[in-house]
């Protein structure tokens, strides 16, 4: 058990510094960054921000991390968004509950997954092209669904996926935090993990394994179309309206972006989902530095790019590497004189 | 020659009656379905024309060039009376203008202008952006009667020409005010997630009771920061002034309950102003000035915001 913490440490303790990197720079410029307080039955500060307004890019990123451990990728989950926030919306304006307009959206999300694994797994088509359909036509089909307008509701329940909050913190949170520790718990606490990992390191040698792994690839498809469904559906309840065109618009890319910075490989194979959820998390920070400093937002891309440029090259391998080989080289030097000393004490 | 002549007399004799009969058959190309205002600007079209007895011919673009000028050479060839066009792009249109020209049929362009030869299309119709932008700030000019007041502004979309002329427009309104100070400044997208989202950052940054009042580009980042202002336990239109543009039905909504102060109206009626021009030409030639600038109505709280939602929600926004 502790050398699994241990591990599991190692493997995130880059995120984690960066994080922390990024959250100090935060706090650099707005010295009240950390503050938080209880204010109207809710935590109220700016880390309660980034945590609340990361929840769809990780809500994204879990199935994301998924699928790319398979060696997939899927470009569609900004569109199935925008459909699952539109389902949502257009079942409770009919007047029903917030519970099946939930069940419906989730429905819808896991179904656009299964359409994008049907075409990866059975069809053979390439990832990236396959769910290239869904991200062009989903948002024609959330159109269709609102007819065009951005759909407002009224309806209590489904608002307070968005916007409520749960014993004082906000909702999204909550349901992020829960499906991120329950997808991780059914992967890693089975051989699913492991299953993934082989299928997205050789699919044939794992077929012949013994591994069914259209069926799996299938599975990680509807996952990420599910968590889709699910950011969807805060997005929509989160301004009480669902917004075809805007909502989840190139978010499929930060969540790309999240895994990326989680350190795991878009090749497949290992992956990490609590190192994607950082990934996440480091995201909206970078976002938060750029509201939180006041600069015009020409600046904001610019900003966005430099910081995300610097968390790339830190983590590449190759400057990994030249900073093992310079630690390395530069270490007999500077500390030699020290044990010097100590030997000669120990002599005398 | 005889029979000729009678001819165009008899031609003479019914061109102005037919105009006047109103029998009239306008083409319209629009760009498609962009957005809710794009939307409301159809049907609104659609209205005008049934109102004066044209038969109007409707062609979407769904957002390609190529697709309106395949309309306009459709509409030649069919002989309309007049082409109203909403440009998607500003380049690229001399060519089927100069063919419209030819047959003499009369171009009108509606809430876009394009790069070509002003003779090649007989007006423009389009609301003036940097006006709504003072329309705006004079309002706040007038509303805080040099009150100190700080400012926060919700900019649209970073580069677009709305964006750019409604702030330069506020600014102009503003200035010579002290009073008046614009203390944060930035990008929500014209979204209503990312207007609630950057607004939150603005109620920390500063601290709600710091800000006085918020100016933001469009009406729907308005109502998405409303959200924001009131989940900050503050009331939006009392404690923080809300004013911003476009006149969409939320934010008659929103006024209605008092939690916005004013919108300025990016009017949906382009075809009403181009109509009446086409008219006065086919009735007796009266060319029209080569922009017809609609207008940018405030609404303020003294009107009936609840009546204007209820008149403007079904128009597809």
């Amino acid at each position: 058990m502790a050398s699994q913490v241990h591990s599991t440490m190692k493997r995130i303790m880059p995120q984690l510094i960066i994080l922390i990197a990024v959250l100090f720079l935060n706090f650099l410029v707005f010295p009240d960054f950390f503050r938080i307080e209880f204010q109207n039955g809710r935590l109220f500060g700016n880390l309660i921000d980034v945590l609340n307004r990361g929840a769809p890019t990780a809500l994204l990123c879990i199935g994301m991390t998924l699928v790319i451990a398979t060696k997939g990728i899927d470009l569609s989950v900004g569109a199935v968004m925008a459909i699952a926030g539109a389902t949502a919306a257009s079942i409770v304006v009919d007047g029903h509950s917030w519970q099946t307009a939930l069940l419906g959206a989730l429905a819808v999300g896991a179904l656009c997954g299964f359409w994008n694994g049907f075409l990866v797994a059975y069809l053979r088509i390439q990832p990236i092209v396959a769910t290239l359909v869904l991200m062009v036509a989903g948002r024609g089909i959330a159109q269709l669904i609102t007819e065009g307008t951005i759909l407002t509701f009224l309806n209590p329940g489904l608002i307070h996926l968005g916007a409520g909050t749960m014993v004082g913190v906000p909702t999204p949170i909550v349901i992020w935090v829960l499906l991120g520790l329950i997808v991780t718990a059914v992967v890693r606490k089975t051989a699913l993990g492991m299953l993934i990992e082989a299928i997205g390191i050789n699919e044939s040698s794992s077929r012949l394994a013994g591994i069914n792994s259209r069926v799996l690839i299938v599975c990680v498809y509807l996952i990420s179309g599910f968590c889709a469904a699910l950011a969807g559906v805060i997005v929509a309840a989160d301004i009480k309206g669902a917004d075809a065109n805007n909502a989840g618009l190139w978010l499929e890319l930060d969540a790309i972006l999240a895994v990326v910075i989680g350190g795991n490989s878009l090749l497949g194979g290992r992956f990490s989902i609590l190192a994607s959820l950082l990934g996440a998390l480091i995201i909206q920070s970078v976002n938060s530095v750029i509201l939180l400093s006041g600069l015009p937002p020409e600046f904001n891309l610019v900003i966005k790019a430099l910081l995300i440029i610097a968390i790339l090259v830190i983590q590449s391998p190759t400057v990994k590497h030249a900073l093992y080989i310079l630690r390395a080289s530069a270490e007999p030097t500077p500390p030699a004189p020290a044990p010097v000393q100590e030997v000669k004490e120990g002599t005398q | 020659m005889k029979l000729k002549a009678m001819l165009i007399a008899s031609a003479m004799a019914f061109v102005p009656v037919t105009a006047m009969a109103a029998d009239l058959t306008i083409g319209f190309s629009q760009i498609g379905s962009e957005s809710g205002w794009r939307a409301a600007e159809t049907t609104v079209t659609k209205q005008e024309a049934e109102k004066r007895g044209i038969d109007l011919k409707f062609a979407d673009a769904q957002q390609k060039q190529e697709n309106q000028i395949k309309a306009i050479r459709s509409f030649i060839a069919q002989g309309v009376d007049a082409i109203l066009l909403a440009p998607v792009v500003a380049t690229g249109w001399d060519e089927v203008l100069e063919e419209a020209k030819d047959t003499e049929i009369p171009v009108i362009l509606l809430d876009r202008t394009v790069d070509a030869p002003d003779d090649l299309y007989m007006t423009a119709v389009t609301s003036d952006l940097v006006h709504e932008g003072e329309v705006a700030g004079q309002w706040l000019v007038d509303e805080t009667a040099g009150e100190k007041c700080d400012i926060v502004e919700l900019q649209g979309t970073t580069g677009s020409s709305p964006a750019i002329d409604r702030k330069k427009g506020f600014e102009q309104a503003i200035s010579g005010h002290d009073n008046l100070e614009i203390v944060r400044s930035q990008t929500g997208d014209f979204t209503r997630s990312q207007g609630k989202v950057v607004m939150e950052s603005f109620l920390k940054a500063l601290g709600g009771d710091n800000i006085c009042a918020l100016y933001a580009h469009n009406d729907d980042m308005a109502v998405g920061a409303i959200q924001a202002i009131k989940e900050a336990g503050l009331k939006p239109g009392e404690d923080i002034k809300i004013v911003s543009i476009d006149s969409v039905p939320d934010i008659h909504l929103a006024m209605a309950k008092g939690e916005a102060n004013a919108t300025i109206e990016l009017t949906p009626n382009m075809a009403g102003p181009a109509l009446d021009a086409l008219e006065a030409y086919l009735a007796d030639g009266t060319m029209p000035p080569k922009w017809i600038q609609t207008e940018s109505k405030l609404y303020t709280l003294e009107d009936d915001n609840q009546a204007v939602y209820e008149e403007k929600k079904d128009l597809g926004y």
